[in-house]
Protein backbone atom coordinates (compact mmCIF):
# COMPACT_ATOMS: atom_id res chain seq x y z
CA UNK A 1 0.00 0.00 0.00
CA UNK A 2 1.26 3.13 -1.26
CA UNK A 3 0.36 6.45 0.41
CA UNK A 4 -0.33 9.45 -1.80
CA UNK A 5 -1.77 12.90 -0.65
CA UNK A 6 -4.60 14.25 -2.29
CA UNK A 7 -2.75 17.24 -2.72
CA UNK A 8 0.07 15.97 -4.99
CA UNK A 9 -2.89 15.44 -7.11
CA UNK A 10 -4.50 19.01 -7.17
CA UNK A 11 -0.80 20.22 -7.51
CA UNK A 12 -0.12 18.22 -10.92
CA UNK A 13 -3.46 18.87 -12.39
CA UNK A 14 -3.23 22.97 -11.81
CA UNK A 15 0.12 22.44 -13.43
CA UNK A 16 -1.55 20.37 -16.21
CA UNK A 17 -4.08 22.68 -16.93
CA UNK A 18 -1.66 25.52 -18.12
CA UNK A 19 0.54 23.55 -19.63
CA UNK A 20 -1.85 22.03 -21.64
CA UNK A 21 -2.98 25.15 -22.73
CA UNK A 22 -0.21 26.62 -23.73
CA UNK A 23 2.01 24.32 -25.11
CA UNK A 24 0.28 21.92 -28.34
CA UNK A 25 1.57 18.05 -27.84
CA UNK A 26 4.48 17.41 -30.32
CA UNK A 27 1.94 14.45 -32.00
CA UNK A 28 -0.21 16.95 -33.14
CA UNK A 29 2.36 19.35 -33.94
CA UNK A 30 4.17 16.72 -36.39
CA UNK A 31 0.85 15.86 -37.93
CA UNK A 32 0.16 19.61 -38.86
CA UNK A 33 3.72 19.80 -39.90
CA UNK A 34 3.48 16.43 -42.13
CA UNK A 35 -0.13 17.95 -43.55
CA UNK A 36 0.87 21.22 -44.44
CA UNK A 37 3.75 20.11 -46.15
CA UNK A 38 1.36 17.50 -48.26
CA UNK A 39 -1.27 20.11 -49.11
CA UNK A 40 -1.03 21.59 -52.38
CA UNK A 41 -4.20 23.91 -52.27
CA UNK A 42 -2.85 27.57 -51.53
CA UNK A 43 -5.70 28.57 -49.01
CA UNK A 44 -5.31 25.86 -46.93
CA UNK A 45 -1.27 26.15 -46.99
CA UNK A 46 -1.99 30.01 -45.78
CA UNK A 47 -4.39 28.41 -42.94
CA UNK A 48 -1.95 25.79 -41.89
CA UNK A 49 0.61 28.54 -41.66
CA UNK A 50 -1.75 30.60 -39.77
CA UNK A 51 -1.94 27.86 -37.08
CA UNK A 52 1.48 26.81 -37.08
CA UNK A 53 2.29 30.65 -35.87
CA UNK A 54 0.24 30.53 -33.60
CA UNK A 55 1.08 27.42 -31.92
CA UNK A 56 4.44 28.97 -31.60
CA UNK A 57 3.09 32.45 -30.09
CA UNK A 58 1.69 30.23 -27.68
CA UNK A 59 4.46 28.54 -26.43
CA UNK A 60 5.93 31.66 -25.50
CA UNK A 61 3.35 31.74 -22.87
CA UNK A 62 1.31 34.82 -22.93
CA UNK A 63 -1.45 33.64 -24.72
CA UNK A 64 -3.27 30.23 -24.60
CA UNK A 65 -3.77 28.25 -27.94
CA UNK A 66 -7.19 28.76 -28.11
CA UNK A 67 -9.92 31.41 -26.37
CA UNK A 68 -11.96 28.73 -25.28
CA UNK A 69 -9.57 26.85 -22.74
CA UNK A 70 -12.32 24.41 -22.34
CA UNK A 71 -14.32 22.35 -20.10
CA UNK A 72 -11.42 20.45 -18.01
CA UNK A 73 -11.75 16.99 -18.64
CA UNK A 74 -9.38 14.85 -16.06
CA UNK A 75 -8.91 11.18 -16.14
CA UNK A 76 -7.38 9.20 -13.09
CA UNK A 77 -6.08 5.50 -13.72
CA UNK A 78 -5.68 4.99 -9.32
CA UNK A 79 -3.77 1.88 -8.93
CA UNK A 80 -5.42 -0.37 -6.50
CA UNK A 81 -2.66 -0.55 -4.46
CA UNK A 82 -2.49 3.04 -3.76
CA UNK A 83 -4.14 4.87 -0.06
CA UNK A 84 -5.67 8.57 -0.98
CA UNK A 85 -4.61 10.72 1.65
CA UNK A 86 -5.77 14.05 2.67
CA UNK A 87 -8.74 15.14 1.90
CA UNK A 88 -11.31 14.08 -1.14
CA UNK A 89 -10.30 13.19 -4.68
CA UNK A 90 -13.11 15.23 -6.29
CA UNK A 91 -12.38 18.17 -4.20
CA UNK A 92 -8.53 18.02 -5.17
CA UNK A 93 -9.05 17.81 -8.63
CA UNK A 94 -11.35 20.78 -8.57
CA UNK A 95 -8.88 22.85 -6.64
CA UNK A 96 -6.20 21.67 -9.49
CA UNK A 97 -8.48 22.96 -11.92
CA UNK A 98 -9.66 25.98 -10.00
CA UNK A 99 -5.89 26.91 -9.71
CA UNK A 100 -4.60 26.40 -12.95
CA UNK A 101 -7.41 28.52 -14.49
CA UNK A 102 -6.72 31.49 -12.35
CA UNK A 103 -3.32 31.27 -12.34
CA UNK A 104 -3.03 30.29 -16.30
CA UNK A 105 -5.63 33.21 -17.30
CA UNK A 106 -7.64 30.81 -18.78
CA UNK A 107 -10.87 31.19 -19.69
CA UNK A 108 -13.52 30.65 -17.18
CA UNK A 109 -16.09 28.34 -19.43
CA UNK A 110 -18.27 26.65 -17.10
CA UNK A 111 -22.32 27.15 -16.38
CA UNK A 112 -23.87 25.68 -12.98
CA UNK A 113 -26.81 24.29 -14.36
CA UNK A 114 -27.63 23.51 -18.22
CA UNK A 115 -30.77 25.76 -18.70
CA UNK A 116 -30.35 28.45 -16.11
CA UNK A 117 -26.85 28.95 -17.43
CA UNK A 118 -24.88 30.72 -14.84
CA UNK A 119 -21.72 30.51 -14.81
CA UNK A 120 -19.30 29.10 -11.88
CA UNK A 121 -16.41 31.52 -12.56
CA UNK A 122 -13.76 29.27 -11.84
CA UNK A 123 -14.06 26.67 -14.54
CA UNK A 124 -15.40 24.17 -12.72
CA UNK A 125 -16.31 21.48 -11.92
CA UNK A 126 -14.41 19.81 -13.90
CA UNK A 127 -15.62 16.51 -15.97
CA UNK A 128 -13.45 13.81 -13.53
CA UNK A 129 -13.67 10.07 -15.23
CA UNK A 130 -11.68 7.58 -12.54
CA UNK A 131 -11.00 3.72 -13.12
CA UNK A 132 -8.94 1.75 -10.71
CA UNK A 133 -6.41 -0.07 -12.03
CA UNK A 134 -3.49 -2.33 -11.18
CA UNK A 135 -0.30 -1.43 -9.34
CA UNK A 136 0.73 1.91 -6.54
CA UNK A 137 0.65 5.17 -8.90
CA UNK A 138 -2.03 7.31 -9.93
CA UNK A 139 -1.92 8.09 -13.57
CA UNK A 140 -3.53 11.96 -14.22
CA UNK A 141 -4.56 12.74 -17.89
CA UNK A 142 -6.02 16.57 -18.35
CA UNK A 143 -7.96 17.40 -21.90
CA UNK A 144 -9.59 20.80 -21.54
CA UNK A 145 -11.97 20.17 -24.46
CA UNK A 146 -13.78 23.24 -26.45
CA UNK A 147 -17.52 22.80 -27.13
CA UNK A 148 -17.11 24.20 -31.20
CA UNK A 149 -16.25 21.10 -31.53
CA UNK A 150 -18.18 18.68 -28.63
CA UNK A 151 -20.73 20.47 -30.49
CA UNK A 152 -20.79 18.82 -33.60
CA UNK A 153 -20.17 14.93 -31.92
CA UNK A 154 -22.55 12.24 -32.34
CA UNK A 155 -23.36 9.12 -31.20
CA UNK A 156 -26.20 6.46 -33.22
CA UNK A 157 -26.84 3.13 -32.18
CA UNK A 158 -27.14 0.99 -35.41
CA UNK A 159 -28.13 -2.63 -35.94
CA UNK A 160 -25.59 -4.99 -36.24
CA UNK A 161 -26.25 -5.17 -39.92
CA UNK A 162 -25.24 -1.95 -40.83
CA UNK A 163 -21.33 -3.76 -40.15
CA UNK A 164 -18.49 -2.07 -40.79
CA UNK A 165 -19.56 -0.02 -43.57
CA UNK A 166 -22.53 1.37 -41.70
CA UNK A 167 -19.88 2.64 -38.90
CA UNK A 168 -18.20 4.06 -41.39
CA UNK A 169 -20.16 5.80 -43.30
CA UNK A 170 -21.51 7.50 -39.94
CA UNK A 171 -18.04 8.45 -39.18
CA UNK A 172 -17.51 10.24 -42.10
CA UNK A 173 -20.99 11.71 -42.96
CA UNK A 174 -20.57 13.35 -39.05
CA UNK A 175 -17.60 14.96 -40.56
CA UNK A 176 -19.16 16.40 -43.53
CA UNK A 177 -22.10 17.51 -41.25
CA UNK A 178 -19.90 19.58 -39.35
CA UNK A 179 -18.47 20.89 -42.12
CA UNK A 180 -16.68 24.40 -41.14
CA UNK A 181 -17.79 24.45 -37.53
CA UNK A 182 -15.32 22.32 -35.29
CA UNK A 183 -12.40 24.45 -36.68
CA UNK A 184 -11.01 21.55 -38.94
CA UNK A 185 -8.23 20.40 -39.36
CA UNK A 186 -9.67 18.18 -36.83
CA UNK A 187 -8.72 15.17 -34.64
CA UNK A 188 -11.89 12.63 -34.73
CA UNK A 189 -12.18 10.37 -31.61
CA UNK A 190 -14.38 7.03 -32.40
CA UNK A 191 -15.88 4.61 -30.04
CA UNK A 192 -17.26 1.67 -31.31
CA UNK A 193 -18.75 -0.77 -28.99
CA UNK A 194 -20.44 -1.18 -25.54
CA UNK A 195 -23.27 0.34 -24.02
CA UNK A 196 -24.85 3.94 -25.39
CA UNK A 197 -22.60 5.74 -22.85
CA UNK A 198 -19.62 3.77 -23.15
CA UNK A 199 -19.47 4.34 -26.80
CA UNK A 200 -19.13 8.15 -26.14
CA UNK A 201 -16.46 7.41 -23.33
CA UNK A 202 -14.22 5.49 -25.83
CA UNK A 203 -14.90 8.18 -28.66
CA UNK A 204 -13.45 10.82 -25.87
CA UNK A 205 -10.57 8.22 -24.76
CA UNK A 206 -9.68 8.21 -28.29
CA UNK A 207 -8.94 11.61 -28.26
CA UNK A 208 -6.41 10.71 -25.77
CA UNK A 209 -4.63 8.73 -27.88
CA UNK A 210 -1.72 10.82 -29.68
CA UNK A 211 -2.61 11.75 -32.75
CA UNK A 212 0.12 9.54 -34.58
CA UNK A 213 0.03 6.16 -32.52
CA UNK A 214 -1.46 3.81 -35.03
CA UNK A 215 -3.92 1.09 -34.03
CA UNK A 216 -2.37 -1.99 -32.39
CA UNK A 217 -4.92 -3.61 -33.86
CA UNK A 218 -4.30 -4.28 -37.66
CA UNK A 219 -8.16 -4.39 -38.63
CA UNK A 220 -8.44 -1.10 -37.46
CA UNK A 221 -5.25 0.39 -38.33
CA UNK A 222 -6.64 -0.24 -41.30
CA UNK A 223 -10.18 1.54 -40.82
CA UNK A 224 -8.12 4.03 -39.34
CA UNK A 225 -6.00 4.97 -42.72
CA UNK A 226 -9.41 4.39 -44.96
CA UNK A 227 -11.66 7.00 -42.57
CA UNK A 228 -8.46 9.80 -42.65
CA UNK A 229 -8.21 9.35 -46.46
CA UNK A 230 -12.10 9.60 -46.87
CA UNK A 231 -12.34 12.66 -44.46
CA UNK A 232 -9.51 14.27 -46.35
CA UNK A 233 -11.18 13.44 -49.89
CA UNK A 234 -14.21 15.95 -48.63
CA UNK A 235 -12.57 18.86 -49.53
CA UNK A 236 -13.48 20.42 -46.91
CA UNK A 237 -9.61 21.67 -45.91
CA UNK A 238 -8.79 23.78 -43.10
CA UNK A 239 -10.98 26.15 -41.95
CA UNK A 240 -13.81 24.89 -44.22
CA UNK A 241 -11.96 27.13 -46.68
CA UNK A 242 -11.54 24.41 -49.02
CA UNK A 243 -8.35 21.63 -49.15
CA UNK A 244 -7.02 18.15 -48.46
CA UNK A 245 -6.30 18.61 -44.67
CA UNK A 246 -10.03 18.35 -43.21
CA UNK A 247 -8.32 15.71 -40.45
CA UNK A 248 -5.33 15.62 -38.87
CA UNK A 249 -5.91 11.94 -37.42
CA UNK A 250 -8.46 9.31 -36.68
CA UNK A 251 -8.81 7.23 -33.28
CA UNK A 252 -10.68 4.02 -32.97
CA UNK A 253 -11.48 2.78 -29.29
CA UNK A 254 -13.54 -0.20 -29.29
CA UNK A 255 -15.46 -2.57 -26.55
CA UNK A 256 -17.26 -6.10 -26.52
CA UNK A 257 -20.94 -5.04 -27.04
CA UNK A 258 -24.56 -6.88 -26.96
CA UNK A 259 -25.74 -9.38 -30.19
CA UNK A 260 -27.78 -6.35 -30.51
CA UNK A 261 -26.04 -3.88 -30.81
CA UNK A 262 -23.36 -1.66 -32.85
CA UNK A 263 -23.13 1.71 -31.12
CA UNK A 264 -20.79 3.64 -32.87
CA UNK A 265 -20.21 7.62 -31.03
CA UNK A 266 -17.83 10.43 -33.11
CA UNK A 267 -16.01 13.03 -30.76
CA UNK A 268 -14.74 15.70 -32.88
CA UNK A 269 -11.61 17.75 -31.78
CA UNK A 270 -10.41 20.92 -33.51
CA UNK A 271 -6.67 21.57 -34.47
CA UNK A 272 -6.12 22.40 -30.93
CA UNK A 273 -6.13 18.63 -29.74
CA UNK A 274 -5.11 19.17 -26.25
CA UNK A 275 -3.79 16.31 -23.94
CA UNK A 276 -1.20 16.07 -21.02
CA UNK A 277 -0.32 12.99 -19.05
CA UNK A 278 1.61 12.82 -15.33
CA UNK A 279 2.04 9.79 -13.69
CA UNK A 280 2.41 10.25 -9.65
CA UNK B 1 -8.47 40.04 -53.66
CA UNK B 2 -6.98 41.72 -50.42
CA UNK B 3 -9.15 44.93 -48.70
CA UNK B 4 -8.13 47.06 -45.96
CA UNK B 5 -11.54 47.99 -43.98
CA UNK B 6 -11.10 51.68 -41.98
CA UNK B 7 -13.38 53.78 -40.13
CA UNK B 8 -15.70 54.92 -41.02
CA UNK B 9 -16.96 51.46 -41.66
CA UNK B 10 -20.48 51.73 -44.01
CA UNK B 11 -22.34 49.67 -46.38
CA UNK B 12 -20.19 51.21 -49.23
CA UNK B 13 -17.01 49.91 -48.40
CA UNK B 14 -18.14 45.96 -47.94
CA UNK B 15 -20.10 45.89 -51.30
CA UNK B 16 -17.40 45.04 -53.35
CA UNK B 17 -16.38 42.13 -50.73
CA UNK B 18 -16.40 39.07 -52.69
CA UNK B 19 -16.37 35.10 -50.61
CA UNK B 20 -12.89 34.51 -50.55
CA UNK B 21 -11.43 38.00 -50.17
CA UNK B 22 -8.90 39.13 -46.96
CA UNK B 23 -9.51 41.67 -45.29
CA UNK B 24 -7.51 43.87 -42.99
CA UNK B 25 -9.97 45.44 -40.30
CA UNK B 26 -8.66 48.46 -38.38
CA UNK B 27 -10.61 50.27 -36.29
CA UNK B 28 -13.40 49.74 -33.11
CA UNK B 29 -15.10 46.56 -33.67
CA UNK B 30 -17.72 45.13 -30.64
CA UNK B 31 -17.94 41.57 -28.61
CA UNK B 32 -20.80 39.51 -28.15
CA UNK B 33 -21.75 35.98 -28.58
CA UNK B 34 -24.62 33.82 -26.94
CA UNK B 35 -25.66 35.19 -23.96
CA UNK B 36 -24.82 38.70 -25.14
CA UNK B 37 -26.74 38.22 -28.25
CA UNK B 38 -29.68 36.79 -25.79
CA UNK B 39 -29.91 40.32 -24.16
CA UNK B 40 -28.96 42.46 -26.65
CA UNK B 41 -31.95 40.93 -28.36
CA UNK B 42 -34.19 41.48 -24.86
CA UNK B 43 -33.49 45.14 -24.84
CA UNK B 44 -34.08 45.42 -28.69
CA UNK B 45 -37.76 43.72 -27.90
CA UNK B 46 -38.04 46.24 -24.94
CA UNK B 47 -37.18 49.36 -26.99
CA UNK B 48 -34.24 49.90 -24.54
CA UNK B 49 -30.67 51.71 -25.65
CA UNK B 50 -28.04 48.91 -26.49
CA UNK B 51 -24.50 49.41 -25.12
CA UNK B 52 -23.36 50.46 -28.96
CA UNK B 53 -24.91 51.86 -31.70
CA UNK B 54 -26.09 49.06 -34.43
CA UNK B 55 -26.13 50.95 -37.21
CA UNK B 56 -22.91 50.20 -39.22
CA UNK B 57 -21.46 48.05 -36.08
CA UNK B 58 -19.06 44.89 -36.87
CA UNK B 59 -19.88 42.59 -33.71
CA UNK B 60 -16.99 39.90 -33.53
CA UNK B 61 -18.17 36.56 -31.69
CA UNK B 62 -15.74 35.97 -29.22
CA UNK B 63 -14.86 35.52 -25.14
CA UNK B 64 -11.40 36.07 -24.89
CA UNK B 65 -9.20 34.97 -22.22
CA UNK B 66 -8.27 36.96 -19.27
CA UNK B 67 -6.08 39.59 -20.19
CA UNK B 68 -2.47 38.89 -18.82
CA UNK B 69 -0.44 42.20 -17.20
CA UNK B 70 0.34 44.59 -19.46
CA UNK B 71 -1.11 43.22 -22.32
CA UNK B 72 -4.77 44.39 -23.66
CA UNK B 73 -6.47 41.35 -23.97
CA UNK B 74 -5.78 37.20 -23.70
CA UNK B 75 -6.24 35.28 -26.84
CA UNK B 76 -9.35 35.99 -28.88
CA UNK B 77 -10.47 33.94 -31.60
CA UNK B 78 -13.88 33.36 -33.15
CA UNK B 79 -16.33 30.84 -31.65
CA UNK B 80 -18.90 28.88 -33.88
CA UNK B 81 -21.27 31.55 -35.31
CA UNK B 82 -24.40 29.54 -35.69
CA UNK B 83 -25.54 29.55 -32.12
CA UNK B 84 -25.87 33.38 -33.10
CA UNK B 85 -28.22 32.69 -36.46
CA UNK B 86 -31.46 32.97 -34.11
CA UNK B 87 -30.51 36.36 -33.54
CA UNK B 88 -28.53 38.02 -36.34
CA UNK B 89 -31.11 38.13 -39.30
CA UNK B 90 -33.16 40.86 -36.74
CA UNK B 91 -29.83 42.50 -35.62
CA UNK B 92 -28.50 42.96 -39.63
CA UNK B 93 -32.13 44.28 -40.12
CA UNK B 94 -31.61 46.99 -37.66
CA UNK B 95 -28.35 47.89 -39.26
CA UNK B 96 -25.71 45.90 -38.18
CA UNK B 97 -22.73 45.54 -41.00
CA UNK B 98 -20.94 42.81 -40.28
CA UNK B 99 -20.06 39.63 -38.24
CA UNK B 100 -17.06 37.60 -37.49
CA UNK B 101 -16.86 34.09 -36.08
CA UNK B 102 -16.37 30.88 -38.22
CA UNK B 103 -18.45 28.35 -39.75
CA UNK B 104 -21.60 27.83 -41.46
CA UNK B 105 -24.54 30.23 -40.71
CA UNK B 106 -28.48 29.65 -41.84
CA UNK B 107 -30.43 30.60 -44.59
CA UNK B 108 -32.07 33.14 -42.86
CA UNK B 109 -29.16 34.88 -41.77
CA UNK B 110 -27.86 34.42 -45.25
CA UNK B 111 -30.62 36.03 -46.61
CA UNK B 112 -30.60 39.01 -44.16
CA UNK B 113 -26.94 39.68 -45.31
CA UNK B 114 -28.31 39.88 -48.68
CA UNK B 115 -31.12 42.06 -47.91
CA UNK B 116 -29.25 44.49 -46.23
CA UNK B 117 -25.62 44.58 -47.96
CA UNK B 118 -24.04 43.32 -44.97
CA UNK B 119 -21.08 40.97 -44.96
CA UNK B 120 -20.14 38.22 -42.63
CA UNK B 121 -16.45 37.40 -42.39
CA UNK B 122 -14.72 34.28 -40.09
CA UNK B 123 -10.90 34.47 -38.60
CA UNK B 124 -9.26 31.63 -38.30
CA UNK B 125 -10.42 29.44 -35.15
CA UNK B 126 -8.32 27.96 -32.67
CA UNK B 127 -5.49 31.05 -33.97
CA UNK B 128 -6.29 32.98 -30.77
CA UNK B 129 -3.05 33.88 -29.56
CA UNK B 130 -1.94 35.11 -33.33
CA UNK B 131 -5.51 37.10 -33.52
CA UNK B 132 -5.00 38.69 -29.60
CA UNK B 133 -1.48 40.16 -31.63
CA UNK B 134 -3.75 42.85 -33.74
CA UNK B 135 -5.78 43.82 -30.54
CA UNK B 136 -4.60 47.25 -29.63
CA UNK B 137 -7.31 47.70 -26.55
CA UNK B 138 -10.22 46.21 -25.11
CA UNK B 139 -12.71 47.37 -22.42
CA UNK B 140 -15.57 45.75 -21.04
CA UNK B 141 -18.93 48.07 -21.95
CA UNK B 142 -21.66 45.94 -20.71
CA UNK B 143 -22.56 43.04 -18.79
CA UNK B 144 -19.89 42.43 -16.76
CA UNK B 145 -21.51 39.69 -14.96
CA UNK B 146 -20.90 37.86 -18.24
CA UNK B 147 -17.59 37.22 -17.73
CA UNK B 148 -15.92 36.34 -20.76
CA UNK B 149 -19.08 36.99 -22.77
CA UNK B 150 -19.35 40.41 -21.85
CA UNK B 151 -19.74 43.01 -24.29
CA UNK B 152 -16.21 44.49 -24.92
CA UNK B 153 -15.03 47.51 -27.55
CA UNK B 154 -12.15 46.54 -28.94
CA UNK B 155 -9.81 48.36 -31.30
CA UNK B 156 -7.85 46.62 -33.87
CA UNK B 157 -5.33 47.37 -36.17
CA UNK B 158 -5.05 45.16 -39.28
CA UNK B 159 -7.46 42.25 -38.16
CA UNK B 160 -7.28 39.70 -40.20
CA UNK B 161 -9.97 37.82 -41.36
CA UNK B 162 -11.84 36.03 -44.60
CA UNK B 163 -15.10 37.09 -46.57
CA UNK B 164 -17.46 34.09 -46.18
CA UNK B 165 -21.06 35.75 -47.39
CA UNK B 166 -20.71 38.20 -49.14
CA UNK B 167 -23.62 40.90 -49.95
CA UNK B 168 -24.95 38.61 -53.01
CA UNK B 169 -25.14 35.34 -50.90
CA UNK B 170 -22.05 33.80 -52.26
CA UNK B 171 -21.42 31.47 -49.05
CA UNK B 172 -16.77 30.79 -49.10
CA UNK B 173 -17.52 27.39 -47.64
CA UNK B 174 -19.51 26.05 -51.08
CA UNK B 175 -17.25 27.48 -52.91
CA UNK B 176 -14.05 27.21 -51.96
CA UNK B 177 -14.84 23.06 -51.33
CA UNK B 178 -16.59 22.96 -54.67
CA UNK B 179 -13.62 24.84 -55.99
CA UNK B 180 -10.99 22.74 -54.74
CA UNK B 181 -12.69 19.34 -55.24
CA UNK B 182 -12.37 20.35 -58.99
CA UNK B 183 -9.02 21.19 -59.19
CA UNK B 184 -8.59 17.29 -57.86
CA UNK B 185 -10.77 15.54 -60.35
CA UNK B 186 -8.83 17.51 -63.35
Amino acid sequence: MREINVKLIENKIAELCIKANYHLGEDVRGCIKNMAAEENWPVARNVLAGIEENICIAEEGEFPLCQDTGMACVFLEIGQDVHLTGGLLEDAVNEGVRRGYEEGFLRKSIVSDPLRRVNTGDNTPAYIHSEIVSGDKVKITVAPKGFGSENMSRIKMLPPSAGEEGVKDFVVETVEAAGANPCPPIVVGVGIGGTFDKAALMAKKALLVPADVVNPDEYYADMEKELLDRINELGIGPQGFGGRTTALAVNIITAPTHIAGLPVAVNINCHVSRHIEAVI
Amino acid sequence: MEHRLREPFTKENVKDFKAGDSVLITGTIYTARDAAHKRLTELIENGENLPFALEDSIIYYVGPTPAKPGKPIGSAGPTTSYRMDAYAPKMLDLGQLAMIGKGQRSAEVKDAVVRNGAVYMAAIGGAAALIAGSIVSSEVIAFDDLGAEAVRKLYVEDFPVTVVIDSEGNDLYELGREKYLKSQAK
